[in-house]
């Protein structure tokens, strides 16, 4: 497993009771491995117990980064929130923890069905 | 240093309306700068300075207005930088008025502000109870009642007005942050309407530059994996624009933080969502194909924004009462902490039960544990903790009745507890959105004359 945090870095912001957080790849590997492997549904599940959703996910291939904008995800809206952190600003580093499987293992492309040669 | 002098900088002065006043200052000294912008209104701080206004038809305008201006005026007149700024806030005709004062009195001679009018829309979206709130799809006759105010994102063609007029400032209340800078760029290159990539590249470098330090090396760091030099003397932003639109944005060599493609990035996608339609009032602004490159240390390149045109609709703010937050805090530490913190937020909301109130929301907090991003499975104990309790009600005495009660467990509550904060007590302002149709707000440019 590897965590965003080794691949990327991140920043949230709001719009009204929208948190929209960023996740910037570190380099052309950390990109591959996070256009393909963290899906809005992945985001959604760790931000479960904090937001109602949905979560929607945009590309940016030419930035290596994707965006997620995650819906009902500040306590109504920062200016009515009753949380500490109205805007938001720390859930980038939520988004860092996310654990994804990474590269798959060595070994495992052997393990895939291979062509017979007649 | 300008690589080039026919590019046009432009300075970014502040990002909200307590951000700090050193880097602008020196900005305007050494930053051989054409323009210092200052963006320095968030959501609902026009609501509030409406209410303000209320009360004293003098005020209104950011409460720092004069320490941030009065401190970059010298060097501004002197160098001959303009200024650009929201910090009119509700009441933009008498800032500029104390501005002017203030220039006199200090010996600055007689400083032109140009008064950009037109954003406060309260009695004519009054007028219009059937506009849709965008946040809730219920009709703007749910809010009306309670409203405290209305203002419309104007765009950057009125702040050119403004500079048009040959003022040295330009005050304005609700426009949009990225307005702000792109309208300098408009007057000084005579940009129009129909040029989208270069109103898109203007409304790019804008975007970048309206959280001021934000692009520089502020919200950024990370001990030991994101490092940024020299973060406690962090300097400010500036743009070189190019008349065909590409621009690139840097600070100044020996001040604080870093500009380059990573503090670039996080900045451009900072309250973006579908990258390929951000809305401003003078474009719909596609980022998707933008091209960074760093050129040299600390300043990097962009070209290669795209944008469609402006929408029919301004997108107006309206602040309206919602109540009150009640909220108080206690420290427990030690073995037990954490029970004790759950037991101390049971009996403050059985007792506030008990006395007759109730709440439309209550939220405990466990800080240090669970409260910015929640109670995530997993999570060890920690050996102290601080239990925070907030409401929401329509009710003062209700809202007031949650810190009294939380104070009340020094002795009334589990053991250790300490620390108890004083009893907070917040009138909501609460704010949603609606669209106007673009002809009925009266955008006017006005020169204050004492």
């Amino acid at each position: 497993m590897v965590r965003v945090y080794d691949l990327a870095h991140s920043r949230a912001g709001d719009k009204g009771d929208t948190s929209n957080i960023s996740v910037i790849a570190y380099d052309e590997p950390a990109w591959l491995i996070l256009r393909e492997q963290l899906t809005a549904e992945r985001v959604m599940e760790a931000f479960a117990h904090i937001a109602k959703g949905p979560v929607r996910r945009y590309e940016l291939p030419k930035l290596g980064a994707l965006n997620f904008v995650i819906e009902r995800a500040l306590g109504g809206g920062v200016t009515r929130s009753l949380a500490q952190d109205v805007h938001g600003k720390s859930l980038s580093s939520l988004m860092l923890t996310i654990e994804l499987p990474g590269r798959p293992p060595p070994g495992a492309v052997h393990a895939l069905p291979t062509t017979v040669q007649t | 240093m300008r690589s080039s002098e026919e590019l046009l900088r432009i300075g970014a002065g502040a990002s909200f309306a307590d951000d700090r006043i050193a880097p602008a200052v020196d900005l305007a000294e050494r930053g051989e700068l054409d323009y210092l912008v200052f963006e320095c209104l968030a959501e609902r701080t026009v609501a509030r300075e409406n209410l303000t206004r209320m009360k004293d038809p003098e005020k209104g305008y950011t409460p720092r207005l004069l320490d941030r201006i009065g401190a970059v005026l010298p060097a501004c007149v002197s160098n001959s930088v303009r200024i650009v700024s929201n910090m009119g806030a509700a009441n933009p005709d008498a800032a500029a008025r104390l501005i002017r004062r203030h220039a006199q009195e200090q010996g600055l001679g007689d400083v032109t502000c140009a008064v950009v009018r037109g954003d406060d829309v309260a009695d004519i979206v009054r007028r219009q109870p059937d506009l849709q709130i965008m946040e809730t799809g219920e009709p703007l006759e749910s809010i009306l009642p309670r409203m405290a105010s209305a203002n419309a994102y104007l765009g950057a063609d009125v702040i050119c007005r403004a500079l048009d007029t040959g003022a040295q400032i330009v005050i304005t209340g609700r426009v949009a942050d990225p307005s702000l800078f792109l309208a300098p760029a408009m007057h000084h290159y005579g940009w129009r309407y129909d040029d989208w990539e270069r109103i898109g590249s203007g409304t790019a470098a804008g975007h970048l530059l309206e959280c001021c330090a934000q692009v520089s090396g502020g919200c950024f760091a990370d001990p030991g994996k994101k490092d940024v030099p020299d973060l406690a003397r962090l300097g400010f932003p500036f743009a070189d624009v190019a008349p065909d639109g590409r621009f690139w944005i840097s600070k100044l060599a020996d001040s604080g933080g870093r500009v380059d493609l990573a503090t670039c990035k996080e900045q451009l996608l900072y309250e973006v969502h579908d990258p390929a339609q951000y809305i401003t009032p003078d474009c719909v602004l596609d980022i998707t194909d933008l091209e960074l490159m760093q050129v040299e240390h600390d300043r990097v390149s962009f070209h290669g924004a795209k944008a469609r045109p402006r929408t029919a609709t301004y997108k107006v703010t309206v602040g309206y009462h919602d109540g009150y937050i009640g909220e108080g805090q206690i420290s427990y530490a030690g073995i037990n902490a954490v029970p004790k913190a759950k037991l101390a937020a049971e009996i403050v909301q059985q007792r506030l039960k008990d006395r007759g109130f109730s709440y439309a929301e209550v939220r405990v907090d466990l800080i240090g544990m669970s409260s910015v991003h929640g109670m995530g499975a997993g999570r060890p104990e920690p050996y102290e903790v601080r239990m925070r309790l907030a409401t929401r009600t329509t009710e003062r005495k209700a809202a007031e009745a949650v810190g009294f009660e939380v104070r009340a467990l020094h002795v009334n509550g589990p053991g250790g507890g300490g620390g108890g904060s004083d009893p907070v007590v917040r009138e909501i302002l609460a704010v949603q959105s609606v669209l106007l149709p673009r002809p009925l707000v009266d955008r006017q440019v006005v020169v204050e004359k004492l």
